[in-house]
């Protein structure tokens, strides 16, 4: 029984010389245990697993499935099904909650800040790492020193810059700085990727006498779109989901509100008026676009957003 | 006004000494008539040069402005680069030193003063706002908190990530041919595990806050459900906080975690686990041998980026927590900065949080240093 178990699992690993080994040293014992052992640890690992899914996903579902709910449903029966679909909560989260108005508000930032981001940093991400030059690494180092500090140590001095400059509470403002503190770390991904472009199609196009702009636009662009699409993702999350910086900068009149900010501000709000069902509702609009493109792109979208990490 | 034609050709040393001279007092570059070099002379010559105050000029003009005589000039390619380094680094560079690296600077220097915030008058009171930090007990609240969060956030994050990552990578049974196998829909798992990080923590707190709302929410109710309704409050935001924060830190990154991990352990040669499989690993064993050693780069970089995640966390506690529950660094300074007109004062804490990011960093980067292993 042993034996057959023995060379069945050889034979299974495509392995020849795990045979003579398993037979000097008590074949039996060690021939059976990884096929039980992995019985086993299959049962466990998938129950945790899909424990964790449960964790993860549940809470998104409740907040569905309790956006169709009326705010009596909602107080009574927190776990139950809805006993119609109550199409009126996407109405009132729309129109009177404003979401689709703030949703609008950041795509118009964003339509600003995620050009602007991916371009100046694609510009000075090439210059740092294709050419030689003084200060070139002392650039490097000072744009990169940026991400060792908490935004929260210059939040209170940008403000007064902002109200100084005339551009706080203004959606310019909010772009540029959109932009600001995203150049260090697209400048720090884009560097890396760069330079690990192959020198000779650069030297290529030199000889033939394409000028350093058409070089970057024509050549090096189109080589790098695999690092700019991560970074593209990673800057457009973290854009569309920042928190921080509206809340300090953005606090002028409620209708300029990014989606963020205004989903805040609804809890507040729907506090009050216990219209709860409302506030699923705006979450739903604001969490199911997401969902879908990232289901959509989710190997572009993980790549993205861990290649930080990675590097 | 002298117009003056560019020196070229051999024999013209003197004279292009004088060129070069008359080029750079010519007022504003006032040479139209550059010829350049005629081509295919013989014999040695004196390179041409172009006067200086063009050459200043083309480094402000787009390149298919450049003016004729520049373009003969042998400096013009050195020159072209240059234009085009400086020319793609102005606008990101003043971007980046007006809106980020001034302000950081500014920080330490207004830490140091007096300042509210309304008007332009203050004093310099050197480490006035440290020693008041250091007397005052919500400060050292919102410390106490956010040191909780920065020490137990990345420990159960990492664990829980690496838990499962090693489940989808090795948990599955064997297959022909492979020594070690994910489990069956592991992409599917990694899908829905990533659900948190690609939405905005605004959402996030939002719903975890209507969840342990203890009257419409869901926590209370569960509770009761699973025969642990003992366990039940009447007020988790206010009392438990910091646990309910800690739980919303953990929940929204272990995601993140199983997908930077599993990419790590899927880089790591099939042969390695092979061999050790032949030498009579068992699974915890190849895990504790094999897989942990070689993804401890990822680990220890996550370690850091989880930590400045816990140090952070202001978007979960000012929208999740009511106004008497707890306050984290961040949140503290929002509230002095912004509600309470002590601006000098939240920068103070401000260069405090800096300083518990940078020493937190360098503690991990010290006590995670190993050998690095190439494969």
């Amino acid at each position: 029984m042993s034996t057959t178990d023995t060379a069945d699992r050889a034979e299974s690993e495509g392995t020849g010389p795990a045979r003579p080994a398993t037979d000097i040293e008590e074949p039996g014992k060690r021939g059976r245990r990884p096929r039980e052992d992995g019985g086993i640890l299959n049962v466990f690992a998938h129950s945790f697993l899909v424990l964790w899914v449960v964790m993860a996903a549940a809470p998104l579902l409740w907040i569905v499935v309790s956006a169709f709910k009326t705010s009596a449903e909602v107080l009574s029966d927190p776990f139950g099904l809805p006993s119609g679909l109550h199409w009126a909560n996407f109405a009132n989260a729309w129109a009177e909650a404003n979401i689709g108005r703030y949703a609008i508000n950041s795509l118009i930032i964003l339509s600003g800040s995620l050009t602007g981001t991916m371009l100046l940093g694609a510009m000075a991400a090439y210059v740092i790492a294709r050419y030689t030059f003084r200060g070139n690494r002392a650039l490097h180092f000072l744009f990169i020193g940026g991400l060792m500090f908490p935004v929260f140590l210059a939040l209170v001095p940008l403000f007064f810059m902002m109200q100084n400059l005339g551009l706080l509470n203004t959606r310019p403002g909010l772009i540029l700085v959109y932009i600001a503190y995203s150049l260090p770390f697209t400048i720090f991904f884009l560097t890396a990727f760069f330079r690990t472009l192959p020198s000779g199609v650069h030297e290529a196009a030199i000889v033939d006498g394409a000028s350093h702009t058409r070089t970057f636009w024509q050549i090096m662009m189109p080589m790098a779109k695999p690092g700019l699409i991560s970074i593209g993702i990673f800057n457009f999350l973290g854009q569309w989901n920042q928190f921080v910086l509206p809340r300090v900068l953005n606090v002028g009149s409620r209708d300029d509100y990014v989606l963020p900010q205004g989903l805040a501000a609804l809890m507040v709000q729907m506090g009050y008026e216990g219209d709860w069902g409302a506030l699923y509702a705006g979450l739903t609009i604001a969490m199911l676009p997401v969902l879908v493109v990232y289901i959509t792109f989710q190997r572009q979208v993980q790549a993205g957003l861990t290649a930080g990490a990675l590097k | 006004m002298h117009s003056e034609v560019p020196p070229a050709g051999e024999g013209a040393a003197g004279n292009s000494a004088t060129g070069n001279a008359g080029g750079a007092g010519a007022p504003g570059g006032a040479v139209s008539v550059a010829t350049p070099p005629p081509p295919g002379r013989p014999g040695p010559r004196a390179p041409y040069r172009a006067p200086t105050a063009q050459l200043v000029l083309t480094f402000f003009l787009p390149p298919n402005l450049t003016p004729e005589a520049v373009k003969y000039d042998r400096r013009y390619r050195t020159l072209d680069k240059y234009r085009f380094i400086s020319w793609f680094l102005a606008v990101p560079l003043v971007f980046y030193l007006l809106l980020v690296a001034w302000p950081f600077v500014q920080a330490f220097y207004y830490s140091l003063t007096d300042w509210s915030g309304y008007g332009t008058e203050f004093n310099f009171i050197g480490f006035g706002n440290y020693t008041r930090l250091w007397n005052d007990s919500q400060f050292w609240d919102a410390t106490r908190n956010s040191l909780v969060l920065l020490v137990l956030a990345p420990v159960i994050t990492l664990a829980l990530g690496l838990f499962f990552a090693y489940m989808l990578n090795a948990g599955g049974r064997h297959r022909k041919n492979e020594t070690v196998s994910g489990v069956y829909g592991s992409k599917f798992y990694k899908i829905v595990y990533f659900f948190p990080q690609v939405l905005s923590v605004a959402i996030i707190a939002v719903i975890w806050a209507r969840a342990f709302s203890p009257r419409s929410g869901v926590v209370n109710p569960l509770l009761e459900n699973v025969g642990l309704g003992g366990l039940t409050q009447s007020d988790w935001l206010g009392k438990y906080g910091l646990w309910v924060t800690l739980l919303v830190l953990c929940w929204s990154f272990v995601g993140f975690y199983v997908v930077l991990f599993s990419a790590s352990m899927g880089s790591i040669p099939k042969e390695i686990y092979e061999a050790s499989l032949l030498d009579g690993a068992n699974r915890s064993t190849t895990f504790f041998r094999i897989t942990f050693p070689l993804t401890w780069d990822a680990i220890k970089t996550g370690w850091i980026y989880m930590g400045i995640q816990a140090l952070d966390a202001f978007a979960i506690v000012s929208i999740m927590i009511p106004r008497q529950g707890i306050d984290v660094l961040p949140t503290f300074l929002y509230l002095k900065a912004f509600r309470d007109g002590d601006a000098a004062y939240a920068t103070a804490v401000g260069v405090v949080l800096f300083l518990l990011t940078l020493t937190f960093a360098l503690i991990m980067m010290r006590v995670g240093r190993r050998d690095r292993i190439e494969f």
